[in-house]
């Protein structure tokens, strides 16, 4: 029983990380989907969103979780994230219409190493703690143990998927980004303002980034590392397929799971850490057999 | 007027294919092979040598090595560090356990160890490509670099982990000064470098860009994709563990798999698009560049009274650039080697802009 | 027709009742007919009638579900395009699919790979066998550039060409590999007068010259019927007409096809 217990926690364990990789993945999948970017400064902004917050909350004197200045600089964090939704679309995005993939995705490696410098060259590079007043003493349900913060940040993640849903089949801006994803040409000959799109999504990603970063940056505290929470991303959008939101949650559900039971179940016999390339070897494999990915639509090749 | 086409009349096909097939092109790079021989070892300091030639070379290798592969071939690749450790690791071993074999031996084996890696990590190109191919080669990227960390049997049982490179000696001649250094990296650069331009102008070259520019297209007039693909692996796989080995040979001394870490794969990929994707000189310039600009930082902030400390100087550098990357891919994707050629094209214009 | 009298051969190739699906959709169904040495057939049909999708199949790039494709005496029911490259097919495309980034030169110079036989270590040095294999190959595809009077735009990135000649490069590229039969899809397609004068002109040559079989793809009627030596007309996926052009021409499927009637 006690093992099974155990095999439990773990696999609980590994899925509420899990959600925190599905939303990081989940910026990708915006931004892949409305303008065919493969956006790799998702990670770059997570860092950038959380380091902002939480050098906010110092300098504008917060003393609780949930006060005035907190809720000041959560405020003040998201038009930042705003703002440089604005600044990526006029100066990178705009020059680069039209460009191959290729380029637009070397773009954003480009993009990524000016945020990581910008946002430490602004802020400091030092870690620092992040407390959202979840409480740190763990539930117990029978023999499982489950920290409450992942739980909070499972539920806000969900409660997000679910509104980002509504928002994209149900408003009109949602329907012009699918319209934009299917084919950017036709799209703009209907009169969908591009240019507005991309802003919007690359917001909504930024709000997204802003969110893993609160969560992942109370869970490790803010700093560097987050950034590369983004390349873990990377194996569940494999899993996933690029354009599929429920394959973004359901990827990185796996992705946690799995590395989480490796490296307990597996790990020790062969010398542990398994978890830094467990996630890229699933994914290797996975693509082995299903190179569309989990929802991805079968592609008919065609000259 | 010095660079002039007019008049210069190819009458026959192998003269049209030279490597330059334009005098002038071949006066300057004797000029450069010269200085490269010869006069800089005899100007050079050994800080010159130590930390920015051998280092340029290295990176160069390694550029030209992953060149081929993501500007030549199109597949795109985030493994190069990987590639380079498995050279370097594979070097160590050969020199410290077969300690009888030659160092150009060791080099030669280290490379073709680290191609045989890169072929079966190419495998998965049949199936999958672009960005899912750059997840694959992450997949190779930190599945070696926790094979040099956890598995002590490649760093022979060292208690730190790191590599320690033995005294390079060959024929008997003691070669571990700065200048003997710079001159055997300089050698196997230069060689692999023609040999690389050779394959890029002759039949496989062809292949690899039919690969890349339409690779349904490529099979059809009947390229062999897979086996291009591997060969693409193989070969650029080879450039980066032979600069690999070069690295903690001739350039660190001492190493441990963090060297080459996922940021060293990057570093190598920047130099790449800023020189050029697809050109051979492109990855030199490239190289330099990013060799080059963090020293100039260095040597500018001095100016400026020093007021820079380290930290600040390496977040502006990320800053410089990421702001550069993008620069490049909006002005010239093509990067510095196209720069380069426009400006060469102009030259022989001049005076007449049409 | 003042095309001297060529000697039409026997069956090169033979199709016989090919069916594609993708998904539910039916491409082809029982597909048979026949091409033989040395003619030139053209494959003819209202957009959406199955004829890229046929050619596809002849050179292996789509596996059809039914049906079998002799050539040469052996029959298969699959291959890969390399292996129908090294068979002897070599084709265009309806869109161009030249490779951007190279030179006319190195287009057509690929048509050559399958021909060189050094290897890649010989490549690497640049000499020899393989400077030697280079230059003769290099001679073969000049004279491909004279025959196609593109010698001025040798050295051009093919990207930056007019479509015109990006068509007549891609020709080029094909000829290059000196097929036995050689598919062109839609070789005329958004020409001008002039340019489609010049592409007959080359097609007619070559076929006249080499012995060259050619199966091509058409949309304009006058130019099917003056250099084609046999007709075949697809309509929905189906074979609705087989023969020479002006039986063809006379068919009453064929005019329902094009005018409408009928569906």
């Amino acid at each position: 029983m006690a093992d099974l217990f155990f095999f439990l926690e773990v696999l609980i364990g590994g899925l509420l990380s899990g959600v925190l990789y599905s939303l990081v993945a989940l910026g990708f999948v915006l931004i892949y989907k409305a303008s065919g970017v493969f956006n790799f400064a998702q990670g770059a902004m997570v860092l950038l969103a959380g380091l902002t917050f939480v050098r906010l909350t110092q300098i504008l004197g917060s003393e609780h979780p949930w006060d005035g200045m907190f809720v000041l600089a959560l405020a003040i964090t998201f038009a930042v994230m705003i703002a440089l939704a604005f600044a990526v679309e006029r100066v990178v995005l705009r020059p680069l219409v039209n460009q191959a993939q290729i380029i637009m995705f070397m773009a954003t490696i480009g993009l990524t190493f000016f945020l990581e410098g910008a946002a430490q060259g602004v802020w400091g590079s030092q870690v620092h703690r992040l407390n959202l007043g979840v409480s740190e003493l763990p539930i117990i349900i029978g023999d499982v143990l489950l920290p409450p913060l992942d739980l909070v940040a499972a539920a806000a993640a969900a409660a997000m998927v679910a509104g980002l849903a509504v928002f994209f089949s149900r408003t009109r801006i949602g329907r012009a980004l699918r319209a934009v994803a299917d084919d950017h040409q036709a799209a703009l000959s209907v009169g969908i303002p591009l240019q507005s799109i991309w802003v919007v999504v690359w917001s909504v990603a930024g709000i997204v980034a802003l969110f893993a970063g609160l969560v992942w940056g109370a869970k490790l505290g803010v700093q560097f590392s987050l950034t590369l929470v983004a390349l873990k991303a990377l194996p569940v959008l494999i899993l996933g397929g690029f354009t599929s939101i429920p394959g973004a949650i359901i990827g990185g559900l796996i992705i946690g799971a799995s590395e989480k039971l490796a490296e307990v179940f597996i790990g020790p016999l062969v010398g542990g850490a398994i978890e830094n390339w467990f996630p890229y070897m699933l994914a290797l494999v996975f693509l082995l057999f299903r190179p569309q990915g989990l929802f991805g639509e079968k592609i008919i090749k065609r000259v | 007027m010095l660079y002039r086409e007019a008049g210069q009349f190819k009458t026959s096909y192998p003269a049209d294919q030279a490597i330059f097939p334009i005098p002038q092109d071949r006066w300057s790079l004797a000029i450069v092979l010269v200085a490269a021989f010869a006069v800089v070892p005899m100007v050079a300091n050994n800080y010159w040598l130590v930390s920015i030639l051998i280092p340029f070379l290295v990176f160069s290798l390694a550029a030209l090595g992953l060149n081929i592969l993501t500007g030549y071939a199109g597949q795109v690749s985030l493994g190069t560090g990987g590639f380079m450790a498995v050279g370097a690791f594979a070097a160590y071993n050969l020199a410290v356990r077969l300690p009888q074999l030659n160092y150009i031996v060791d080099f030669a084996l280290a490379g073709l160890i680290a191609a045989a890696v890169g072929v079966l990590f190419g495998l998965p190109s049949l199936r999958i490509k672009g960005f899912y191919l750059a997840v694959a080669t992450l997949a190779a990227q930190f599945f070696i670099e926790w094979l040099f960390t956890r598995v002590p049997w490649f760093t022979n049982y060292s208690s730190s982990g790191v590599i320690t490179a033995p005294k390079m000696q060959m024929f008997g001649f003691d070669l571990s000064d700065p200048v003997s250094r710079y001159l055997i990296t300089l050698c196997i650069v230069t060689v692999l470098t023609l040999a690389a331009k050779n394959m890029v102008r002759s039949a496989v070259g062809r292949s690899w860009m039919a690969i890349r520019d339409m690779d349904i297209a490529a099979e059809i007039i009947g390229i062999r994709p897979l086996h291009t693909k591997l060969l693409a692996f193989a070969v650029s796989s080879f450039y980066c563990g032979v600069a690999g080995a070069l690295w903690v040979f001739f350039y660190i001394g001492a190493v441990e798999p963090q060297a080459f870490d996922i940021n060293r794969s990057f570093q190598v990929l920047f130099m790449v698009i800023i020189g050029g994707l697809g050109s051979v000189l492109g990855s030199f310039l490239g190289a330099g560049f990013i060799v080059f600009l963090p020293i100039a930082l260095n040597n500018a902030a001095a100016l400026f009274g020093g007021a820079l400390q380290a930290d600040t100087l390496s977040h502006l550098e990320l800053i410089i650039f990421g702001g550069l990357i993008i620069f490049f891919l909006i002005v010239e994707p093509l990067g510095l080697a196209r720069l380069w050629q426009i400006g060469k094209e102009k030259l022989r214009l001049w005076p007449f802009p049409h | 027709m003042t095309q001297p009298p060529r000697k039409i051969g026997g069956t090169l190739l033979k199709v016989d009742g090919i069916s594609l699906a993708f998904g539910g959709v039916k491409a082809l169904s029982d597909i048979s007919f026949e091409i033989r040495e040395h003619e030139i057939l053209a494959i003819i049909g209202p957009n959406g009638a199955g004829k890229s999708s046929m050619l596809n199949v002849i050179n292996g790039f789509y596996h059809p579900q039914q049906g079998a494709i002799t050539y040469k005496g052996a029959t298969r029911s699959q291959m890969r395009p390399h292996e129908a490259a090294a068979q002897g097919i070599a084709r265009t495309f309806q869109n161009i699919a030249l490779f951007r980034g190279m030179s006319t030169l190195d287009n057509i110079m690929t048509g050559r790979l399958l021909k060189m036989k050094t290897n890649f270590f010989m490549q690497a040095l640049y000499w020899g066998p393989a400077l030697k294999e280079e230059i003769a190959h290099r001679e073969v595809v000049e004279r491909i550039i004279d025959f196609l009077e593109i010698q001025s735009i040798r050295k051009t990135p093919v990207g930056r060409l007019p479509y015109g000649l990006q068509k007549r490069v891609e020709l080029g590229r094909a000829l290059a590999a000196e097929p036995e039969l050689l598919l062109l899809d839609e070789p005329m397609a958004g020409m001008n007068v002039e340019e489609k004068e010049d592409m007959c002109r080359f097609i007619l040559d070559v076929n006249d010259e080499f012995g060259t079989t050619i199966a091509l793809i058409e949309h304009d009627m006058g130019v099917v019927m003056d250099i084609s030596d046999r007709v075949v007309v697809l309509d929905y996926g189906r074979k609705i007409a087989d023969g020479r052009p002006d039986q063809v021409r006379a068919n009453q499927d064929v005019i329902d096809a094009y005018l409408g009637v009928g569906h």
